[in-house]
C-alpha cells in the first residue's frame, strides 16, 4: 500500500513537473510604435504613477537650476579674478 | 555676454513656466496613462543630449584638425551639456520605465547605448581635468566616438528588438500630445543655446585668466 502510494505521488509529481516546463516563457511588453490618447485617466493608474511623474519633473527642475547656480557661480569667480589681476597689472604699470 | 542673451533667458523662463499647463492639459495615453506625461520632458531632454553630443564631436573634430581654441572651448562647454541633459534622460526614463514595463532598467540596445554615450561625455570631462598637458586632444578623440554613438542611439530602436517605444511615435501623435511635445522642445532647444552660451563665456574668461597670469610673470 505504501509502495502505491509513493508511486502515485511520484507520478503526480513528474507529471506537474513536466506541465510545469510546458508552460510558455513569459514574453516581454510588445515595443510600442504609436501613442493611443484617451479622454480619461483609469482610476486605478492614478495614484501608483502620480509619484514617479512628480519626482521625474522635480529632477528636471532641481537639476536644470543647479546647473544654472553652479555657472553662475564659476563665472563670478573667474571674473573676480580677471578683475584683481587687471587692476595688479595696472597698478605695476 | 550678447545682447540677445538676457531677452532669451527671460523667454525660456516664461516658456518653462508654461509647459506644465500644456503637458497636463494633453490627453492621456491609452496603455500608459498618467505615467506616459514624463514623455514631454524626457524626449527633448534626449535629442538635446544627442544634439550636444554632435557639437562637441564636431567642436572637437575642428579643433584636432584646425587648432582653434575657440572650437575647443565650445567642445568643452558641449560635453558638460551632454552629462547635464543625459542625466535628465537616464533619470526620467528609468522612472517611466518602473511603470509602463515593470522594471527600472532594461538592458536594450536603446538604453546601453544611451549610457554609453553619456559615459563617454563623462570620459571626455574626466580627461580634461585630470589628464594633464596634452589632455584637450586625447578628450577630442573621445569626443569623436561620442558623435558616433548618436546615430546608433535613434535608430536602434528601429532595428532591434527592444521594449522602448519607436521613432514613430513622434510623427504619429496626435494634434493635443503634438502641441505640448513641441513646445517643450523649444524650450529644452532655447535653454540648450542659452546653457551653451554661457559655458563657453566662462571658458573664454578662463582663457583670458591665463593670458593675464601669463603677462604678470613676464
Amino acid at each position: 500500500m505504501r509502495t502505491l502510494v509513493l508511486l502515485l505521488l511520484l507520478s503526480f509529481s513528474l507529471s506537474f513537473a513536466t506541465v510545469l516546463a510546458q508552460q510558455p516563457e513569459q514574453q516581454p511588453p510588445k515595443q510600442t510604435d504609436e501613442f493611443v490618447p484617451i479622454s480619461q485617466l483609469p482610476a486605478q493608474d492614478q495614484l501608483p504613477a502620480a509619484p514617479l511623474l512628480v519626482t521625474a519633473y522635480a529632477f528636471v527642475w532641481v537639476v536644470l537650476f543647479a546647473y544654472v547656480v553652479s555657472v553662475s557661480r564659476r563665472l563670478t569667480r573667474v571674473q573676480h579674478e580677471v578683475e584683481r589681476l587687471e587692476s595688479d597689472i595696472a597698478k605695476r604699470a | 555676454m550678447p545682447k540677445w542673451f538676457v531677452p532669451l533667458a527671460a523667454v525660456t523662463a516664461l516658456m518653462f513656466a508654461a509647459s506644465p499647463f500644456l503637458i497636463a492639459n494633453a490627453p492621456y495615453e491609452a496603455t500608459m496613462g498618467l505615467v506616459q506625461k514624463i514623455f514631454y520632458y524626457h524626449l527633448p531632454s534626449a535629442w538635446v543630449f544627442l544634439l550636444s553630443a554632435i557639437v562637441c564631436g564636431i567642436a572637437s573634430a575642428r579643433f584636432l584638425f584646425g587648432g582653434s581654441p575657440r572650437q575647443d572651448r565650445l567642445a568643452y562647454a558641449a560635453a558638460e551639456l551632454t552629462v547635464l541633459f543625459g542625466a535628465i534622460v537616464l533619470v526620467t526614463g528609468p522612472l517611466w520605465a518602473r511603470k509602463a514595463w515593470g522594471v527600472w532598467w532594461q538592458w536594450d540596445v536603446r538604453l546601453t547605448s544611451s549610457l554609453m554615450g553619456w559615459m563617454v561625455a563623462w570620459a571626455y570631462l574626466l580627461v580634461r581635468k585630470y589628464g594633464g598637458p596634452g589632455s584637450d586632444k586625447l578628450a577630442a578623440g573621445l569626443a569623436l566616438f561620442g558623435m558616433a554613438n548618436v546615430p546608433f542611439v535613434y535608430i536602434s530602436v528601429n532595428y532591434w528588438r527592444t521594449i522602448h517605444p519607436a521613432t514613430s511615435v513622434v510623427p504619429t501623435l496626435p494634434v493635443d500630445m503634438g502641441v505640448a511635445l513641441w513646445f517643450a522642445v523649444a524650450c529644452f532647444l532655447l535653454l540648450f543655446v542659452l546653457l551653451l552660451r554661457l559655458r563657453v563665456y566662462l571658458e573664454e574668461q578662463r582663457a583670458r585668466l591665463d593670458t593675464l597670469y601669463l603677462s604678470l610673470d613676464e
